[in-house]
């Protein structure tokens, strides 16, 4: 049996748990005043699945979280001389795992290879037995378990939500625990990073160039790690960005919430959140292939000299992309305002756009200004496009028609094809990771705050 | 002035017939002469509809200069509804309809020569939830002045909040804090504030959705007071929920009843010698 099968068997028989505690709870109780029940026969039901059928899944799934490695381990030890057939021990395993896996590197593998291949799947047979045996038992402990102490007196409408909110805390905590484990581990490298870069040199240096000299007689390769012209290029692409969308995502907003007929907005809203639904890499090539080439073309006919990969096209486009955006937080955001607000406007003799000006808008600015300082923070964080338009050169420019580069490319460039993560070069992604993150973090810390002080204007 | 054809419908379940009659089909024309012979604004054979609802059937009604109409009738009878019609605010409701005539001064105000900016700024409004904006107490009173460029300095611009808080009778509360703002008044401030500013821009009807059901007694009589002065000048329909206020404040009184003018007339009338059997029962308070 397939531990696929085998989990929908324990599913089943939990089910069967289910209906089975509910009945014999009506059963036993039939002569008593069911009023007067602690809790309803649904809640014995549960419980008497939840005690017969969690263990068994349980255990279920530790087996299969360990399974491999011991498996592994063991086809490892009956090797006759398992050092000789690869350099490292990790090489060999993912020889072997290959094999398991994939029957064309079956073919080419080596005899000792598809022995140790062989040797795993006869285990593994054997291993699932194990499995469906020891679960199918350990169900039916607990059900014997359930049989005996699933009382009338158990009060299983408490136990049933402590159980229910014991397990929405662990699925909220793993949201939580992967957060603190990135920071963590990101911190850890970046560490590294300084210990062989110092913080004020990354901080303040004004020259960006990660590639280290392996031997001492190279030239050109001075490994500086100042992270200032990044962080510059950063601010102007996102501030580029930013020009092209905070207006027209606010206005389109603005039409949409306050002057468009109710048809072209259940038309145009769409339409935005498809903008908003394209892949950034397409944007990407958007910028690279058609906006970079337009602004060159046109910076030639006026007599400009613009880079074919110029923060300009990158910030361009990112600017598009963020668009739907601000527009749709501006919209939630106009909207919210009260509809007494517009009346006691109009009401006046204003018109549509006084309206707009002296009244929607203000009471809107602080949820408005919220969402740009998202929208501001996305445009940071974007990587694709400035990958594929802005250029990797860090140069420390004002001049929007030059290439520049962010923060994300380069951490991207000094990836990219490097499996050893023990160099300054490789390391500095770390350190520009975690300056990324506290940006975006701080920025994101004042959006909310800035954005929950309006929502408590209304309430 | 009643027209012929007589209208005839169930009442709904929800509301209750009156138990008196046991009848379950009332004639709900118009009764009393919905003329006067100075009207400022005039509504004729309105109908009104949210989408497919209707909420205002066939309404008759003169607005008269220098005077006050007061408009009563049980929740959800229309009110407010056909208040809004008179400056257009009906306008901005999605899938309101106004089917009939509204005039002002003999212009229709559905018209397509009509601005409903101009309009609006003619025909003021006060609000039944007091709705001041999120700004100072001086700025709210300041807005329609300012918009309407009808000062021409700043001193001019304070003599107009002055005298419109002081006729709202607000002023002695919040003098010495003209610049906090508006939404931090109480209930009742908000709601003479909202005075304050539909006047501030002298408009020559003024309409007032029970402008006094968040006051308590001092600041009633204090409004009341106000639009006997404005009537001085200015025709007012007020919407009431108070006999009381009716009795004082208005020459005539209109009862409406779900989306009928049941009947109009005189206030003295109307409350001493009501004719229509829904009205009795509703000043008499036996429904309603
Ligand atoms: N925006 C709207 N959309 C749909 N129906 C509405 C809307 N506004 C009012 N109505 C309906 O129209 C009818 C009349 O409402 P209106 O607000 O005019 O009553 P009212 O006489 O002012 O009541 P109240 O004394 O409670 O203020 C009601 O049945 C109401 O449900
Ligand atoms: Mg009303």
């Amino acid at each position: 049996m397939s531990p696929l099968v085998l989990i929908f068997l324990l599913l089943a028989l939990s089910s069967a748990a289910y209906f089975f505690s509910q009945r014999r709870m009506l059963r036993q109780t039939r002569n008593a005043n069911v009023a007067r029940l602690n809790s309803l026969p649904e809640h014995f039901g549960t419980l008497g699945a939840i005690w017969a059928g969690a263990p068994a899944l349980l255990v279920y799934f530790v087996w299969l979280i360990f399974e491999g490695d011991i498996l592994m381990a063991q086809v490892l030890a009956m090797l006759p001389d398992p050092e000789s057939m690869a350099a490292t021990r990790e090489l060999l395993i993912g020889d072997i795992r290959n094999a398991i896996n994939n029957p064309m590197s079956y073919q080419m593998a080596s005899e000792e290879v598809r022995m140790a291949a062989d040797r795993y799947h006869e285990l593994s047979q054997t291993a699932t037995l194990a499995l469906t045996a020891t679960c199918l038992s350990v169900f039916a402990i607990c059900s014997a378990l359930v049989l005996k102490f699933l009382t009338p007196r158990v009060r299983a409408r408490v136990r049933v939500e402590k159980i229910i909110r014991g397990f929405l805390l662990l699925c909220s905590t793993l949201a939580i625990f992967t957060t603190v484990g990135i920071v963590l581990s990101v911190l850890f490298e970046a560490s590294r990073f300084f210990q062989a870069v110092s913080v004020t040199e990354f901080l303040f240096g004004l020259e960006w160039s990660p590639q280290m000299a392996i031997r001492e007689d190279q030239v050109g390769s001075s490994g500086a790690f100042g992270a200032v012209p990044l962080f510059a290029g950063t601010l102007l692409i996102s501030f580029i960005a930013m020009l092209v969308a905070a207006p027209i995502g606010l206005m389109s907003a603005i039409y949409l919430s306050e002057y468009a007929p109710a048809k072209v907005r259940t038309a145009v809203k769409p339409m935005l959140e498809i903008l908003a639904g394209v892949p950034t890499v397409v944007y990407g090539f958007f910028a690279a292939i058609t906006v970079g080439p337009a602004l060159r073309g046109f910076g030639q006919s006026v007599g400009l000299d613009v880079a074919s990969e110029s923060a300009l096209a990158a910030g361009f486009v990112m600017g598009v992309m963020i668009i739907p955006f601000v527009s749709s937080i501006s919209d939630d955001v106009i909207t919210a305002v009260p509809q007494a607000m517009r009346d006691g406007s109009l009401g006046m003799g204003a018109t549509n756009s006084e309206t707009m000006r002296r009244v929607i808008l203000p009471a809107a600015l602080p949820g408005i200004i919220g969402g740009l300082l998202l929208a501001i923070s996305r445009a940071i964080g974007e990587t694709m496009i400035v990958v594929m338009a802005a250029g990797l050169s860090a140069n420390l420019t004002a001049n929007p028609l030059e290439a520049v580069t962010t923060v994300t490319v380069q951490i991207v460039t000094l990836l990219v094809g490097d499996q050893e993560f023990d160099s300054p070069k490789t390391l500095a992604a770390f350190a520009l990771g975690l300056a990324l993150f506290f940006i975006t973090l701080v920025l994101n810390f004042i959006a909310l705050y800035v954005v929950r002080k309006y929502r408590e204007q209304y309430e | 002035m009643n027209t012929t054809e007589t209208l005839a419908i169930p009442i709904p379940e929800q509301l209750d017939p009156p138990a008196v009659t046991g009848k379950v089909d009332l004639d709900l024309t118009t009764v009393g002469d919905f003329t006067v012979p100075d009207p400022r604004m005039k509504i004729r054979d309105v109908n009104v509809f949210y989408g497919q609802k209707q909420a205002i059937y066939d309404v008759n009604l003169d607005i008269g200069s220098n005077a006050v109409v007061a408009m009563i009738g049980p929740s959800g009878c229309g009110k407010t509804t056909l208040l809004r019609c008179l400056n257009r605010m009906n306008d901005t409701i999605d899938g309101c309809r106004v089917e009939g005539q509204v005039e002002m001064d003999g212009k229709n105000v559905y018209g397509r020569k009509m601005d409903p900016v101009l309009l609006r700024a003619r025909v003021g409004m006060v609000f039944q939830k007091p709705n001041p904006f999120p700004k100072s107490i001086f700025d709210n009173v300041a807005y329609g002045p300012r918009i309407h460029g009808l000062v021409r300095d700043r001193t001019d611009l304070e003599e107009v909040v002055h005298t419109s808080l002081e006729r709202a009778g607000l002023l002695d509360e919040v003098k010495d804090r003209l610049d906090q703002p508006g939404t931090g008044l109480s209930g009742g401030q908000q709601q003479r504030l909202c005075i304050a500013r539909a006047i501030a821009v002298s408009p020559e009807v003024i309409l007032m959705d029970e402008p006094c059901s968040a006051l308590d007694p001092i600041a009633t009589a204090r409004i009341e007071e106000l639009i006997g002065e404005l009537r001085k000048n200015f025709s007012i329909a007020i919407v009431t929920h108070s006999m009381q206020q009716a009795a004082r404040v208005s020459q005539r009184t209109a009862y409406f009843h779900l989306g009928y003018l049941v009947e109009v007339g005189s206030t003295k009338d109307i409350f001493t010698t009501p004719k229509h059997q829904l009205t009795e029962e509703y000043i008499t308070g036996r429904f309603g």
